[in-house]
């Protein structure tokens, strides 16, 4: 029978089962056995495998990332948590010089096997330092994989392969996406690294999207399709590597192109794919690609701000039909979703 | 002679061995670095030779070892391979890295030493995280990580010990106090009235002082810590006072650049690591002139011998460059 959980339930699952299966798996990181456990996501982990496989840490993020990359390199399976992606700022130095590099570096002798999960901030007045989505730097660092589910489903494969990976993967996790249900096997499953999925089929436009955009993209293409456009909305699901093959496919269908990403726009994932599509053939596209991402700003904390901060499916769908030389529907800027919660039932804080 | 007497001479002479060992391996790079066969930085230890050798007489070979930039003494006291390092230097496929690392990214796993690299204080915490592993997988080994004093200047080193004193961990920090961080001396950068060993001690870590150009004293108060963190727990800390000979990276000598006097330079010269063992090895009539020079004719037919094969062995295949990045 079908089963229903949230993106939070499903990562602790994940955890649950990672521990269960392997003794050389641990999970540390700010909070983890905390009476809130990270959103919920490793509640109870600590009751159930003890103190010396689940612990909370004292704040160094940097040092605290060296330990991982140390016993990642003795055999280990260290799963590393941070509440916000802002706080791993701090151990920059360990990700990009050591962990990913260490066994190229070295001779290809030594792997470090090493989960690094950052969640993602977004509104409730977050502002600058607890909103950042970063993915295209950890992309940009050759030896690192990064991966952003945006589905429970994904959410709880892509941490099952994370931790099963040999070598340093980056999990991104939207703190919008936690309580958001879906579908979620039992048992043991992964989904592996480097495949994106096609959300939805469509034959008008190729929309990609990484993590909450998704689910942007997705409520974007229901009012598009009310409309008579046809949106194949690709899940990325990994940022690095990228799948372009299936991007390319579906552009090769379309002929036209939009990115949706949680960041910045400038260097941006938007940024790369359609770099490489240029680079293989640009003849592919047959309109003007649309990047649909935060403006080159840091995030400001004011609601009033940060409401055309983050773009939205409105955005998205509003774009598309200009492309097409169509009209969009002011409607959909009038869409009853708050701007700064992922939900109405949220009473805050974060 | 009686069985103690003997053992007595078997690990003074064995600690010199060690000595002359290294110094002849830095000094033979130092005397070809000028060929430019050797196309990478080099930090050379001439001088500080006493803290690797001491440090490591008293470790297992399954113990480990981490290091910083100036790793070449380390790497070698531990027992890691002369070749390796030497085809490393060259950037040769046989090299310890591949050709991948330089001399700044020293490794031999099977030796125990578990790496090295050249951001200040970057593998404490990674030795650290070596010395949790062990702990998790119940093992009795100890591991043991080098760095200079300008690593306590790090941020990292504090998060380290922090860690390390909270999880009582198997490890021993050994800080190599040269004085100079590059061409910085230490009243630029650290405060006067605090010592060293007091950062260690701050952080409820056991930690003591010794001269780091004493063989002897850094091998007896090295055992002490390491028989500590093996039987007991650790960690400890362990701070040296030593002076590097050469530049900070490369083969020269630089007094004449003015950033150290020349008069501190003789006088940490008198007390040469080498010399000192050698006049200890005298006055306990231990020293044999016709063994010094057997030992000195070994050591250059092993060290010629391992440049020779470095500079004739075959560099990496092109495609080398691209991997492999990621572990299958």
């Amino acid at each position: 029978m079908e089963r229903t959980i949230t993106y939070a339930e499903a990562m602790r699952e994940a955890a649950d089962i990672c521990l269960g299966r392997d003794a050389s798996v641990f999970l540390m990181g700010l909070g983890v056995s905390d009476p809130k456990g990270i959103f919920g996501t490793t509640l109870g982990l600590q009751q159930k495998y003890g103190e010396q496989r689940v612990f909370d840490i004292p704040c160094s993020e940097n040092a605290i990332t060296g330990v991982a990359v140390g016993a990642a390199l003795r055999g280990m399976r260290p799963v590393l948590t941070h509440q916000r992606l802002d706080f791993a700022l701090l151990s920059m130095e360990q990700i990009v010089n050591q962990a990913a590099k260490w066994f190229y570096m070295f001779g290809g002798q030594t792997p470090v096997p090493l989960m690094i999960r950052m969640v993602l901030g977004r509104g409730w007045g977050q502002g600058a330092q607890h909103s950042q989505s970063l993915q295209a730097w950890f992309a940009h660092v050759p030896g690192l994989k990064v991966v952003m589910p945006a589905t429970p489903l994904d959410a709880k494969g892509l941490f099952i392969a994370g931790v099963e990976d040999d070598n340093p993967v980056i999990y991104l996790d939207h703190r919008w996406l936690h309580s958001v249900s879906g579908i979620v096997p039992d048992g043991h499953y992964s989904v592996p690294i480097g495949k994106a999925r096609v959300a939805r089929e469509g034959d008008d436009f190729t929309v990609v999207a990484v993590s909450y955009a998704v689910l942007e993209a997705l409520r974007a293409s229901e009012w598009l399709a009310a409309e008579g456009v046809s949106c194949e909305v690709i899940d990325l699901r990994t940022v690095s590597p990228l799948d372009m093959g299936t991007v390319l496919s579906s552009v090769k269908k379309t002929g036209r192109l939009a990115v949706m990403d949680t960041g910045c726009k400038s260097f941006g994932i938007g940024a790369e794919i359609v770099a490489r599509i240029a680079e293989i053939n640009p003849a592919l596209l047959r309109a003007p690609v649309l990047r649909l991402a935060s403006p080159d700003v840091p995030a400001p904390a004011s609601p009033a701000l940060a409401a055309e901060y983050y773009p939205r499916a409105a955005h998205l769908a509003s774009s598309i039909m200009q492309c097409l030389g169509r009209s969009p529907d002011p409607e959909w800027f009038k869409s009853e979703l708050p701007l700064d919660i992922p939900d109405p039932k949220f009473k805050g804080p974060f | 002679m009686n069985r103690d007497a003997n053992t007595e001479k078997n690990v003074a002479t064995a600690l010199y061995r060690q000595l002359l060992y290294l110094r002849r391996v830095e000094e033979a790079i130092a005397d070809r670095y000028a060929g430019q066969k050797m196309r990478c930085p080099v930090h050379l230890s001439i001088g500080q030779e006493a803290v690797a050798v001491g440090v490591c007489s008293r470790l297992r070979k399954d113990d480990h070892v981490m290091s910083g930039h100036r790793s070449h003494a380390h790497y070698l006291a531990k027992g890691g391979s002369l070749q390796a390092m030497l085809s490393e230097i060259h950037g040769k496929a046989d090299g310890c890295c591949g050709g991948k690392g330089g001399s700044m990214h020293l490794v031999d796993i099977g030796a125990g030493f578990l790496g090295a690299v050249p951001i200040v204080a970057s593998t404490l915490p990674i030795a650290t995280g070596a010395a949790l592993a062990s702990q998790m997988k119940g093992e009795d080994r100890v591991t043991v990580v080098f760095f200079g004093e300008g690593a306590t200047e790090e941020g990292v080193f504090h998060e380290s010990l922090h860690f390390a004193s909270l999880k009582k961990l198997p490890i021993v920090f050994v800080c190599e106090n040269n004085l100079y961080s590059v061409y910085s001396p230490m009243y630029v950068r650290q405060p006067s009235n605090r010592d060293i060993a007091g950062l260690g001690a701050a952080h409820g870590v056991e930690s003591f002082s010794a001269d780091g150009n004493d063989v002897c004293a850094v091998s007896e108060l090295a055992g002490a810590a390491v028989e500590k963190a093996r039987v007991s727990g650790g960690p400890l800390f362990l701070e040296f006072k030593t002076y590097r000979w050469r530049e900070h990276c490369g083969p020269n000598y630089d007094n004449d650049i003015g950033y150290r006097p020349e008069e501190e330079f003789l006088a940490w010269k008198e007390r040469c690591p080498l010399k000192k063992m050698e006049t200890r090895l005298r006055e306990s009539g231990l020293w044999d002139g016709a063994w010094a020079e057997l030992l000195e004719n070994e050591l250059s037919a092993e060290i010629e011998k391992a440049f020779a094969h470095a500079e004739a062995a075959p560099v990496p295949a092109p495609d080398k460059l691209f991997g492999p990045l990621f572990a299958e």
